[in-house]
């Protein structure tokens, strides 16, 4: 064991992993993440907590996931290198291995033009897959990126993103081959509405063998209306959602659109469990969470795993 | 032809207007005349290809430092016309010349001639 | 060149508002390439500022100089005279500029006339464009010929990003994605194995961020 996460076990385990999504709020009230953290008990497997998504300021990443364990839930630790150089994305991983944090993914970020602080001084000190190598070398070696010894090396299961919808496309599952070689363990992609292109790039990842040396789970996200649809295949950078989605949202009536598009989220799950190289799902119901539960239940992955 | 034009106008001659620069307009201004135009052979038909098309540029350019000078950017303008059209020439200058009486006279003109 | 762009007329003319005497310097070096500080600019500014101030009633006392450089001690040597019975100077050097003249002349104060944008080039008469951050440890060679530091949003030496799309940016469609244009070149150059190595974590002592930097030739040192 790497990490000796239950999201690590679920997948070193063979079976089919699922994880789940928490936005903390953009105040300090602790109660909100609770709530959250009711909906997703017993759900997945883990939890993701974003690190201010969208360069919008929110409760941190690190305090969200201490509120998850305290609520029995394991969390995955997001960290972006938008905001931190390596001294704090090195401290910062330190402190969430000392509070029991397990899992990481590690991410660019979304810039902050986009966010509610777009004046601020973005870092970049390292890149997403620098990010990677760091968490990998302090685990792996016992050493910071300057060399020096870690005496009591953090052990978190690394985990990565991909997008296989963004450009140039034939680089994409190159570029998660990339992640591999850096010391990813496991992949959580950006959400799939397009299968079929999906498809087509895990062919791509089967032909390169990259689904043998990680795992990769396909990110999964039910519309809640035609208006989060049109929103995401418009505004939202890197994202395909095809007519054929949006007009099925739109055939049916305004108050049974949320149900339709948990039940696409449902079939999007269903045919991702048959794809081969696929190790599980990441469901992001964003400021839905309530949902999940249905979501997981009707996709038939219940009950998770006791590993 | 004899045509009538305003005796108030004094005409600046240059090869092509595209020799017209913003400073030359911008110093007519400072040393206090009250209104400026260039009046530049018709569109498509300049002899340098594209001179009186940078001109019609540099008075958009002059236009605009009138305003943030708070003047007005009336007093600078662009005319198209062909050396055959006396009769416009003359309905141009009559123009113009309407067109700054009515503006009165310009404060940089006043203040120069009282210094 | 350094790129530069005229500060609005009415924040100059708030700036000087004060100074009755006023010398407008220009550079004849790269912002007159990029026409923001050359002869033509300040002979634009000092007219501006003369009609700004007879509109105002006053007796405009505005004196124009450009100078072969403002990014050199001996040409500084230029403004001694002309300098001497001014009350404040605008420089429309790149920044570069009334830094050397406020370290020259001690009891003269000094305006920038310009913004200085960047390090760049121009794409077409009246265009220009970001082409170099100064790092200071040039690696262009390893993406084709092209800089991910400066023309990449988020400075990615392993990109493109999640925001590639369409050969554009994320932050802009108006903003080219490096990264396809690495991708492209590299792929025409038969070098793609240039992209399938994880590029290590960069070295910025040589940038801005290891402090203000200086560079010493011994071999020219007199």
């Amino acid at each position: 064991m790497k990490s000796g996460s239950q999201l690590e076990k679920v997948l070193t385990g063979g079976h089919f992993a699922v994880t789940g999504e928490c936005g903390p709020p953009r105040n300090a009230n602790p109660d909100i993440v609770r709530q959250k953290a009711a909906h997703l008990r017993g759900m997945v497997d883990s939890v993701n907590v974003t690190d201010n998504q969208t360069a919008v300021v929110r409760m941190s990443s690190l305090a969200g996931c201490l509120i998850l364990m305290q609520e029995g839930l394991e969390p995955n630790l997001q960290m972006v290198v938008r905001d931190r150089n390596r001294i704090a994305i090195q401290s910062d991983i330190l402190g969430a291995y000392a509070l029991g944090v397990r899992n990481m993914l590690c991410l660019s970020g979304d810039h902050q033009k986009f966010g509610d602080h777009p004046s601020s001084k973005n870092v970049f000190d390292l890149d997403s897959m620098q990010l990677i190598q760091t968490v990998k070398k302090m685990r792996d070696d016992g050493k910071f990126i300057n060399d020096q010894e870690i005496e009591f090396p953090p052990k978190m299961f690394i985990g990565a993103a991909a997008n296989p919808f963004a450009d140039p496309a034939e680089f994409r599952a190159v570029r998660l081959g990339k992640k591999v070689a850096a010391g990813v363990d496991f992949v959580q992609t950006q959400c799939i509405y397009n299968l079929d292109r999906f498809e087509k790039f895990m062919q791509q990842v089967r032909d390169m063998g990259i689904d043998e040396k990680v795992y990769i789970l396909g990110g999964v996200t039910p519309m809640k209306s035609v208006g989060m649809a049109n929103y995401m295949k418009n505004l939202v950078p890197g994202m395909d959602v095809p007519e054929e989605v949006i007009n099925r949202m739109k055939g049916v009536g305004k108050k049974d659109q949320a149900k339709e598009g948990i039940a696409i989220a449902v079939e999007t799950i269903q045919r991702l469990k048959e794809m081969k190289g696929i190790a599980g799902v990441h469901v992001m119901a964003i400021e839905w969470e309530e949902r999940v539960p249905e979501i997981v239940e009707m996709a038939g992955l219940l009950p998770r795993p006791q590993v | 032809m004899r045509l009538q034009y305003p005796t108030n106008i004094r005409v600046i001659m240059v090869p092509c207007t595209g020799r017209v620069d913003v400073i030359h307009l911008l110093n007519a201004i400072e040393e206090g005349a009250d209104g400026i135009y260039v009046a530049g052979c018709l569109e498509g038909d300049c002899h340098y290809i594209s001179g009186n098309l940078k001109a019609r540029k540099r008075v958009g350019q002059v236009k605009k430092i009138l305003t943030e000078l708070g003047l007005e950017p009336e007093r600078v303008e662009m005319y198209n016309l062909s050396a055959a059209q006396g009769p416009r020439f003359a309905e141009i200058a009559r123009e113009m010349t309407e067109k700054i009486k009515n503006l009165g006279p310009s404060p940089i003109g006043q203040k120069a001639k009282a210094a | 060149m350094v790129v530069a762009e005229r500060k609005p007329l009415n924040e100059l003319l708030e700036m000087v508002q004060p100074y009755k005497k006023i010398l407008v310097a220009g550079c004849k070096g790269c912002v007159t390439v990029c026409n923001a500080g050359g002869k033509k600019e300040v002979e634009i500014l000092a007219s501006e500022l003369r009609i700004a101030r007879k509109k105002e009633g006053q007796e405009p006392d505005v004196k124009e100089i450009t100078l072969e450089r403002q990014c050199d001690p001996e040409y500084m040597d230029q403004l001694t005279e002309v300098i001497k019975d001014r009350d404040a100077v605008l420089s429309i050097a790149c920044s570069v500029g009334p830094q050397y003249i406020a370290g020259r002349f001690d009891d003269k104060v000094v305006f920038p006339g310009l913004n200085t944008t960047f390090i760049g080039g121009s794409l077409e008469h009246g265009v220009f464009a970001e082409f170099c951050q100064a790092c200071g440890a040039c690696g262009i060679h390893n993406f084709g010929g092209l800089c991910p530091i400066a023309r990449c949003s988020k400075s990615l030496l392993n990109g493109p990003c999640g925001g590639s799309s369409k050969g554009k940016c994320e932050i802009s469609k108006e903003v080219d994605c490096v990264w396809q244009l690495i991708y492209d070149r590299l792929n025409r150059l038969g070098q793609m194995d240039r992209l399938t190595r994880v590029i290590p974590c960069k070295d910025w002592t040589t940038s801005r961020d290891g402090g203000p930097r200086k560079t010493i030739r011994e071999d020219l040192k007199l």
